[in-house]
Order: C-alpha cells, then structure tokens, then sequence
C-alpha cells in the first residue's frame, strides 16, 4: 500500500458562472520516503491539489469526486476532527509565503511548542524545548534564536524556521508549496539540501510544488506535470526531463533558461491555459500545442505507457518516433493556434 | 563601436540613513552619536558600453537595485559619479539632466505596481512623451506598442492595466520605457514575476530591444541562468561593492572570487543527469549598517586565508592568473597591476602601533 494515493480526485470551486474544474480526475500515488514533484503554471490546479490533501481548502473549494487515501484512510471521507488531528502530526505544509504563515505576535518557539502540544497533550515543557532544539539545529538555525519573533528573522531565516516548525511532529508527508520561490539562490541551496537531509533522517515523503523545473530536477524522485487541472504526464525524474513525451513537457522544460547551455534558444509557449469554468472538449492543450490535430481538439487524450512514464497524448508514440525534434524547436512552437491567435490580434480577452 | 563607452560609473556610493524619526534624531543629539548608515551601495565603478547589455548579479540586499536605480537618477548618490556624454552628472544643468533622463529608462519587476491602476495603456506609454514635450505622440505610442508585440496596437489604447494578463502588463512597461528612444534602459527583474511559459517570450523581445535598436542594457537579476542567456558581460555584486566582473561565459565558466564561485554553483540545473559541485556558504549576508575591515565576505569565505582578508580590503583589479577582461576583488591571485596587499597590511601595523593615541580611527580602513 502507498502513503498518499489519489484517485480520479476532482476539486471545483463555486464561482458566479459555475463551478471551475480546478483539479480534474488526478490520480497518482506516493510512496514512503519518496518525493514527487508538481509542476506547471500558475493556475494549473497544484496548489489546490496540495489544499485538498492537507484540507485546507478555501469555502468556496470542495472535493467534487474521487479518493484521498493516506495510509488507507480516505480523507474526503473525515469529519473535520479527524482531519485536524491528522495535521502536522501525520501531514504538514510548508507554504509559499513564510511571511504570512507564521503568527507576528508570538515568537517562533511558541509557536512551534503550541503545534506539539495541541497534537500531544502531556507533552512536557522542558521535552518540547528540546524537540524546538533539535528542529533549529537540522534546519540550521541558531536554538537561541528560537524565542525571536518573525520579524526579526530575514526572509530565509522564516522559510528555514516554517520547515522546523513542519518537521516538528515528524509527519510522515510534507506538502512543500514553493518552498524557495521567494528566496535568492543561495539561501534555496542551502534550504533544498536541509531538506534532504532531514528527509533522510525521518523519512518522511514530500510532495514539493513548484513552476522550478530545475528544483523539481534536483529534488525529485518523480514529477507529475500539470496542466489546466488535468495530468499531463507523470513519471520518473530522469525520464521526464530526459526523454518527455508530452508536447507541453518539452516546453516546459525548454522555456527556461539552462546556466549549463548558454546557446539554446528560448522557447516561448504562446496563450494561456484555458478557463476552467467551461473547459474545451479534448485535450486541453491543444489550442496552445504545435502538434494538436482535429482528433485533439474532440477527443480526450488517454494515458500512454512510454518508457517508464505515462503521457497524456494522442501521439506520445510518434513523440518516440518522429515527431520529437518537431516538438523540440522553438520555431515549431510559433505556429501553434494561440500563437496565431496572438499575431492577429485577440486583445485581452482571455 | 561594440566598446565605446555610453556611461561611466565611478566609485558610486549610496547610504541611507537609518533610524530617521525625530525621537532617534533627539537621541542622537543628546548622545553625541552620529546617525548609522546602509551603505547599500559602497563604491562601485564600471563602465556600460554601447549596444551591450550587462548584468547585476547578487543575492538580496547586495545593493544591486540601489545600483540600479542610481542609474537612471532615481537616487542621488552619496558620493561618486555617474558620467554621460563625457558629462559628470553632479555638474550637469537642468537641460543637461532633462536630456539624460531622457535617455535613461527603467523597466521594474512588478508590473501588477509599476503600471498606474487609473492611466489607460496609451496614456501610461504616452505619459513620458508629453512629459518631455515630444511631439507626434500617436505615431510614437503605436510604434512603440507594435514593437512591444502588443498587436493591434489601437485595440490596446483604451485598455486599463487590470484587463491585461502580466504579460502584456510588462510588455506596456517596455512599450513606455521604449516610447522615447531612450540609449539604455534599466531592467530589474523583468521577468520573475512572469508565469513561466510567458517569460521566453517577454525575454526574446528584450532581446530584440538590444538588437534592433542599439539600445544598451542593464539586468539586474539574482537568477544566474537567466542573465547567461541574456548578457555580454556581468558584475557579482556582493554587500555594495562589485567582487567580480567580466565577459559572461568566462565569469560563468571559469569564476575566480569564491563568492562568484558559490553563487555559480547554488543554481540549480533542470537536468537530472548532470551532477553540480555544491559548496555551502556559511551565514548570510552581512551587516551593512556595521561594515567589517576588510574583505566583507570573509566570514562566509570558504577560502579565508587569515589577517590580510581580516585587514585589508580587496581592490577589483586585473590579475596575473586570470584572463584579460576579468576583474577580481580577492586576496588569493596575485594583483597584475603591482597591488600589493600584504605591504598595505604591514603598513596597517606600523601605523596602528605608531599612533595609539588615534587608534579607534582604524574604525573605516582604506575605503577609497
């Protein structure tokens, strides 16, 4: 049995023109010890997926249909108190912004110290310093900065102290939500290898979300890529940044700048993902997809078993054949419908 | 014409005065103390030379943005100088800063911020136009969107900021920066506030920008891959002063200051094959309020070799082991131009011992 196993899992959110399908049939399992990472662009339903495992979704999201099952229990199914016990005991976030995440009016070791003890009633003062100790050490902070206040640590110092205060409990999953998007370069070094470290140490498993293919690259065991709430293509780390057969993977991964490949050209993906309110029919990609066909803009892509990842195309398997250099020139990706759409002039609209 | 120079900066100082408010101002004088400073940017020179585009590299607070701004005189420098036209701007007239800021342009990071909520897109890039009483708005305002790829320039005239994606939004910014024939223009993270699949785009037009017109550039990114693709040479700033300079590949190839050297290998690849050589740097950056003697990264230096980084500061010069172009801020290659820095330690001593009566003066060593 895996840690975390999502099946066909969909999450809407009630707007005024009717439900947006933000997470759409997304299934995928998560071992012990593993990490998986979720990438794709903003709006592409990761972070609600993140939302809906830990249940914090905001009021207007709910599960519409499909299972959360954590070590065999299905999370949708739990009252609020049951899912509430199960928070930072058995699964912690580290979320985006540690600025807002941590409380301003009392200091980190309160903080971290009123997380354990709602958890573990009886937990004693002087056992719960100590477990305060420990985290600020693994995260490599200072112990006796412990009884500051948010404000006086610097930004890295926060995200440093949020990981602590996730870790705390030792929780089997840690769902991190851009865990180094607001930081510089070294300061995401240093905090990417702490948690590797500490992943080592408990063995916990993580779910790290993030539009950073390389963090997902040097992070990951797996990746699932998203896109407009569905699953492009999931798979093994090496197989997915190494021979993808997702046209939007390919993308992806060419739009960003390597520091290792200074002459590759930039590939600019053209559009925008669509609304999720009404859906297009087919593969949702395919407005946006230098390959799309009639057949993709009618019919739903299935899974495709390829080489050890399974893609979400019609023509994964002419990926593997012929169509790949297709797929990897920037030229290719001017002639898709959006980029056409874009040349003659669609103002704002979507 | 690819090294004639459009403007030079020399040994630019920017501080700012901390604790400001009338009850540390009353304090102050009481106590005798002087106010404490930011020496956000503490004597940077280099040169920006036509129809390049050059980079500012550095984590936070490096002083990079305050550079930045300096630039195109949204600061007015503590001390140091900015030449253009072979014309010191603390000496310029009134016609003479008109003409430059003309000529020097920012674009911001954020372009949900740096676009007024209430000015329509034509009258945000017209803005700068009548400002400086140009004429032919129209004809310049539609060039400069078609340029910007914001196609159909008309449909875009009476749209507002909130009705365009971040995208467009920073393509206005570059339309207004653009809109006056500006010789460079100053980029402060343009792109990171973008959404993946739209930053190539926004980064091939800025690329086109350099090309087509001429224009020289200066990025001011902490992301390493992304000023690679983008710049003919680079600047590592760290704690206000420049460590490093040079030709991007070879910076990026080949970096000598240690600094350079963990920042270069902290960025991570998104190529699982490919391993990195990963060196933790200890602590974060400094205090910029209490600057240390010496060398400012020494206690992070992986590569620290005792009191002459403790003593002396480094000067970025050219040296002997590395290639022409490259300038280095470090004690650990030997100076090419006769610098040397154990003589100015040994001198340091003498003179600490000689004059014990004025030895909390040592307080500021060798600055300029």
């Amino acid at each position: 049995m895996s840690l975390l196993e999502v099946e066909d899992l969909e999450v809407y959110y009630e707007t005024e023109d009717g439900p947006a399908q933000a997470v759409d049939g997304v299934s995928f399992e998560l071992e012990e010890g593993e990490n998986l990472g979720i990438v794709g662009e903003s709006g592409c339903g990761k972070t609600t997926l993140a939302k809906s495992i830990i249940g914090i979704l905001p009021d207007a999201g709910y599960v519409n249909g499909g299972e959360i099952r954590f070590k065999g229990d299905d999370l949708t199914d739990m009252t609020g108190a049951q899912r509430r016990r199960l928070k930072w005991e058995e699964i912690s976030m580290v979320a985006q912004s540690a600025m807002n995440s941590l409380d301003p009016v009392y200091t980190i070791r309160e903080q971290i110290v009123e997380a354990i003890e709602t958890h573990r009633p009886g937990t004693g003062r002087t056992e719960s310093t100590e477990i305060v100790t420990e985290m600020f050490e693994l995260v490599g902070l200072d112990p006796d900065r412990a009884d500051d206040y948010p404000h006086q640590f610097s930004g890295g110092m926060r995200q440093r102290a949020m990981i602590a205060m996730a870790l705390a409990l030792e929780p089997s999953l840690i769902l991190a939500d851009e865990p180094t998007t607001a930081l510089d370069v070294i300061m995401q070094d240093q905090i990417l290898k702490r948690m590797g470290k500490i992943q080592d140490e408990v063995n916990s498993s993580m779910l790290v979300i993030t539009h950073d293919v390389s963090v997902v690259a040097e992070t990951c065991d797996r990746v699932l890529v998203m896109y407009a709430g569905k699953v492009a293509e999931e798979g093994p780390v090496e197989e997915i940044f190494g021979q993808p057969y997702h046209p939007y993977t390919i993308g992806l991964k060419r739009a960003f700048p390597n520091i290792r490949k200074p002459t590759q050209d930039l590939l600019s993906i053209a559009g925008y993902p669509p609304e999720l309110v009404d859906p297009p029919t087919g593969c949702r990609f395919a407005e946006r997809c230098p390959m799309a066909t009639d057949r993709c803009r009618e019919e739903e892509p299935e899974a495709h078993q390829m080489n050890g990842l399974r893609s979400y195309c019609h023509y994964a398997e002419d990926i593997d054949t012929e169509l790949r250099p297709y797929a990897d020139n920037p030229e290719t990706w001017s002639q898709t419908a959006a980029a056409r759409k874009a040349e003659t002039g669609n103002v704002g609209g979507d | 014409m690819a090294n004639e120079v459009l403007l030079e900066v020399e040994n630019l100082k920017k501080h700012f005065k901390v604790n400001q408010g009338w009850i540390a101002s009353l304090m102050q004088s009481v106590s005798g103390d002087g106010p404490d400073y930011v020496h956000a940017v503490d004597g940077v020179s280099f040169e920006l030379r036509k129809g390049e585009t050059l980079g500012l590299a550095g984590e936070s607070g490096c002083g990079k943005t305050t550079t930045g701004m300096s630039l195109v005189k949204l600061h007015d420098p503590t001390a140091g100088d900015i030449v253009y036209n072979d014309k010191k701007l603390s000496e310029a007239n009134d016609a003479e800063i008109a003409e430059f800021r003309q000529n020097a342009q920012m674009i911001f990071q954020d372009p949900f911020e740096s676009l007024n909520p209430r000015m329509t897109v034509y009258d945000t890039v017209a803005e700068p136009l009548r400002i400086h009483d140009i004429r032919n708005e129209t004809a310049r305002v539609q060039r400069a969107l078609e340029f910007a790829e914001l196609l159909p320039a008309e449909q875009y005239f009476d749209q507002y900021p909130h009705e365009l994606s971040g995208g467009q939004r920073q393509r206005v910014a570059i339309a207004r920066a653009l809109v006056l024939d500006p010789d460079f223009i100053v980029a402060d993270e343009p792109v990171s506030m973008l959404d993946v699949s739209l930053r190539a785009g926004v980064l091939s037009l800025l690329d086109r920008m350099t090309d087509e017109f001429g224009l020289s550039v200066v990025y001011i990114s902490h992301d390493l891959s992304l000023l690679r693709h983008m710049c003919d040479r680079l600047a590592i700033m760290y704690m206000g002063k420049i460590v490093e300079k040079g030709p991007t590949d070879q910076i990026i190839e080949n970096p000598q200051h240690p600094y350079t050297q963990a920042l270069i290998n902290a960025v991570p690849v998104p190529d699982p094959d490919v391993g990195r050589e990963r060196v933790e740097l200890r602590g974060e950056v400094g205090d910029v309020v209490e600057i240390p003697s010496g060398c400012r990264f020494k206690s992070r230096c992986p590569d620290y070799i005792g009191d002459v980084c403790d003593q002396v500061v480094p000067p970025l010069e050219q040296k002997t082991d590395a290639g022409v172009d490259q300038d280095i801020a470090c004690h650990l290659y030997e100076s090419a131009e006769g610098y040397d820095p154990y003589a100015e330690l040994a001198s340091m001593r003498d003179g600490d011992a000689a004059a014990t009566d004025s030895g909390d003066d040592a307080s500021a060593p060798a600055d300029d």
